[in-house]
């Protein structure tokens, strides 16, 4: 839309208005461009950087990029099926590569749970019980981080500072403090996703308590309600949904997080995931894969399914991550 | 309100009175379901088992280490002399004199058939305690431990080597060797190590140990609480809390002292700046005399703590960066592709509904197969590093903007498409001028959030090979020695992620007005 038509006969007050409009135009192009140049430079100089401190050559390992797809492929597709329910295998030879059924954990005497489907429960056990563990924490500390409900400011300050460290501390670093000192196994990547999950919960809840409507918690008070009585009859009954489906989103995000923090020693799915890969057990690995796929989508599912039901459908997919 | 009027109001609203028994129990029932389930994880989990067997000793020294450094002297018997020796990159430097180990020297002879049996020039040397008086001693540190005015310290050190002077039959050497040490805790804290015999001062209370050289450890009397044995005979531990241990072995003393600060931070023990105060090394290298030919001094200085040994303060700020790399470039990357892409995507801007479910798929497959699946997947295509971390990256987020933006575009405002529209304007002008200036801030706030949050996943993915901090740390993690420099890389990564915290907030801010930068 930059072809504008002139007019010769343009008044005096016309000029200037086309003269501060060239103006606006060239200021908001050179910004353009000058930020397009930034971004080009920082991007070219990253990756040149990252290429460099590669083990790697980028350019060099392309080719065989797909040389290890080729083998990650296992010898016939039914193994697959096999490593992810436990049947034995026709080329078992002994070795750890083809002993699906040593990881049978039997219920009774016949049934059993396949160990993948066994180590999988164990994940989401895990994201589950950080969930309500960060849910219980989060849920008290967030009215005292709200600002219409603590006038106290050095207390919502340092409740705010507190839940702002419990975010930002790496997982890997309590997950790993934890696995050094108890043993290595799940309770080590519990206490790490809790930890953060209560800071990233505490911070999503206070800024729905923010906005709740205060005409309920004016009533209570007005009755002569204690702030216990107006935060849990006043506020409560409002924020819930928002909560539960922050809560939910949240276990979507802690089941990935415990299958990373399980890889890097916390037990479960993840565990099992890193070690079939470096192990190169191809139907292993590409049946957790296989299972890993089908448990996010489900648990995504469910709980945008549950999000729906809670609080209508409302796009809370931005809160990922945080 | 009289009793009438409120039951006229009952029974008005007997869905208000009188809910069902489920409702009303409702909040009690998915408490108690909760709590069973709790119970039920702390079985699954046997965390009350993985709890009590936690060494929680080493917890506790891993957490003091992080603020502080250990200094590990060995004791050694060594007949009638003691061996005092630092490990080879101890935190003191080469053959350190700590003024807080005290040590006499004395002849000692000895036979050199290997035998330890020694006879000591001082008259009942391995008696104990009475032996100082008729000695030749000499502290070997500094005298500032009050305890030393005590003793007589005065007398000429003895010439060494003096075992040419008198050989005997089977072959006696005389040496001058240490006799005794005393080991200074801070406070009324002593550890007095003497051949055969070590005392322990602690909190007013005195443990005394006979030591039968590599045969056993005896206490006279009983042990304080602050000191421990497994077996009569056993090695003895004793610990000051905060100040440190020290283990008391038939054969050897191990001497574990904390202080508080991180030893060496910018200069190693190789340094020739190592040790001095702020004031010298500035004094240095700005007036100094150059310490080396052809370099100045300020690029040593720079030299020696970006290659610090202890810190390796150039690594870890490598690995910081490719860490920021890997965000920054997957998250750019993902975005520019996922931009086109959501356009297909969208329902009301590509009419094709083949298109539009296929990309939308496509995008969830991307994000549900998890960023460490990626991640381990392109360590293995590209080897450990950055390329690996910022492919993990781009494919996960490609998948998420993807939706995302796709989400955005389908939730815009018609009537700005249609006004361009109606003037005629060609479809990439429709997109360019209808659509773009809706979607555009709404994207770019997005990818700023996200490439926020991806720092620190960038973090996480990286211990398991794909590159930067993440990777260090786990190295740092693993081998139980070095929490204080977990410690730096944890500081290094907040303030990181505080700094990128608030730029894109910043930047949401002035894009989008205050409401919509709360994520």
């Amino acid at each position: 839309m930059t072809a504008t038509t002139h007019s010769p006969l343009l008044s005096e007050a016309g000029q200037a208005v086309e003269r501060h409009w060239r103006e606006l135009a060239g200021r908001r192009r050179l910004y353009t461009i000058g930020g397009i140049v930034f971004m080009v430079l920082a991007m070219s100089g990253s990756l040149w950087f990252a290429n460099e401190s590669n083990a790697g050559k980028f350019f060099d390992r392309l080719p065989y990029l797909f040389d290890f797809v080729g083998q990650m492929l296992p010898r016939d597709g039914w193994e697959i099926w096999r490593a992810l329910f436990d049947l034995p295998s026709p080329y078992d030879d002994g070795s750890l590569k083809y002993n699906y059924p040593d990881g049978r954990i039997y219920l009774t005497e016949t049934f059993y749970l396949p160990e993948y489907f066994y180590k999988m429960l164990e994940t989401i056990n895990i994201a589950l019980v950080s969930t309500l563990i960060g849910f219980g924490f989060g849920f008290v500390l967030c009215f005292l981080a709200a600002s219409n409900l603590t006038t106290r400011r050095w207390l919502r300050f340092f409740v705010r500072r507190f839940m702002e460290l419990l975010r930002a501390f790496p997982e890997i670093v309590i997950a790993g403090f934890f696995l050094a000192v108890l043993t290595i196994g799940a309770v080590p990547a519990i206490i790490a996703v809790s930890i953060h999950t209560v800071g990233a919960l505490g911070k999503m809840f206070f800024e729905v308590v923010e906005n709740a409507d205060m005409k309920a918690e004016e009533g209570l008070r007005a009755a002569g309600a204690n702030w216990t009585e107006r935060v849990w009859f006043a506020i409560v009954p409002q924020v819930m949904p928002n909560f539960l489906s922050y809560a939910l989103l949240r276990f979507e995000i802690n089941v990935r997080a415990s299958t990373i923090i399980g890889a890097v020693g916390g037990g479960g799915i993840g565990e099992a995931l890193r070690l079939s890969i470096s192990r190169t057990h191809e139907a292993k690995t590409l049946a957790i894969i296989l299972l890993l796929f089908c448990t996010i989508v489900a648990v995504d599912q469910l709980s945008a399914w549950l999000r729906g039901r809670i609080v209508g459908r409302q796009a809370f997919e931005f809160g990922r991550g945080g | 309100m009289t009793e009438l009027e409120a039951n006229a109001i009952v029974a008005r609203h007997t869905d208000v009175f009188q809910r069902p028994l489920l409702e009303r129990f409702r909040a009690a029932l998915i408490i108690a379901a909760i709590a069973l389930y709790m119970i039920f994880a702390w079985w699954l989990f046997a965390v009350g088992q993985v709890i009590s067997n936690g060494n929680w000793d080493i917890a506790g020294s891993y957490l003091a280490d992080w603020v502080s450094y250990e200094v590990r002297p060995d004791i050694e018997y060594d007949g009638d002399a003691l061996d005092v020796s630092f490990p080879r990159f101890s935190p003191l430097g080469d053959d350190p004199k700590p003024d807080w180990v005290v040590t006499e020297t004395a002849t000692v002879e000895r036979r050199s058939a290997g035998t330890t049996e020694a006879t000591s020039s001082g008259s009942g040397a391995t008696s104990g305690a009475g032996f100082l008086g008729s000695l030749d001693t000499k502290p070997a540190a500094k005298d500032d431990g009050g305890f030393l005015g005590a003793m007589p310290s005065a007398s000429t050190p003895p010439e060494t080597p003096t075992a040419n002077t008198t050989p005997a039959e089977p072959v006696v050497t005389r040496e001058e060797a240490i006799v005794s040490a005393d080991v200074s805790f801070g406070g009324d804290t002593h550890i007095r190590v003497q051949p055969g015999f070590v005392t322990v001062t602690h909190k007013g209370e005195t443990l005394e140990l006979d030591i039968e050289e590599r045969l056993a450890v005896n206490a006279r009397g009983p042990l304080p609480d602050w000191a421990s044995q497994r077996a009569p005979g056993a090695k003895v531990i004793v610990r000051f809390g905060f100040a440190g241990r020290a283990e008391i072995e038939d054969d050897e003393v191990k001497i574990r002292r904390r202080f508080l600060g991180w030893e060496n931070f910018f200069f190693d023990t190789r340094s020739p700046y190592w040790g001095m105060p702020v004031s010298e090394v500035l004094g240095t290298i700005f007036f100094g005399e150059r310490i080396e030919e052809g370099r100045s001094n300020l690029a040593i200085a720079w030299d020696n703590i970006v290659n610090n040994a202890d810190w390796q303060h150039g690594d870890v700020w490598l690995k910081l960066l490719q860490t920021i790399v890997m965000a920054f470039a997957g998250t750019v990357f993902a975005s520019l592709l996922a931009f086109p892409l959501a356009f297909a995507a969208a329902r009301n801007i590509m009419p094709n509904r083949f298109i539009n479910h296929l990309l939308k798929r496509s995008f969830d497959f991307l994000r549900s197969v998890d960023m460490l699946i990626w991640a381990l997947f392109f360590t293995r295509a590209f080897g450990p590093g950055p390329l690996a971390g910022i492919s993990a990256i781009f494919f996960t987020d490609t998948g998420t903007f993807g939706k995302l933006y796709s989400e955005a575009l389908e939730n815009i405002d018609d009537k700005q498409r249609e006004g361009v529209r109606s003037v005629g304007a060609a479809p990439s002008s429709v997109q360019r001028y209808g659509v773009v200036p809706q979607v555009l801030p709404v994207f770019l706030s997005q990818s700023l959030y996200f490439w926020e949050s991806n720092t620190r996943s960038a973090t996480i993915i990286g211990a398991v090979g794909a590159g930067g901090i993440g990777l260090k740390l786990w190295e740092a993690m693993r081998t139980n020695q070095d929490w204080e420099n977990v410690a730096y890389m944890v500081i290094l990564i907040l303030l990181v992620v505080f700094i990128f915290d608030n730029i894109s907030n910043t930047l949401r801010q002035r894009l989008i007005g205050r409401q919509g930068a709360e994520g």
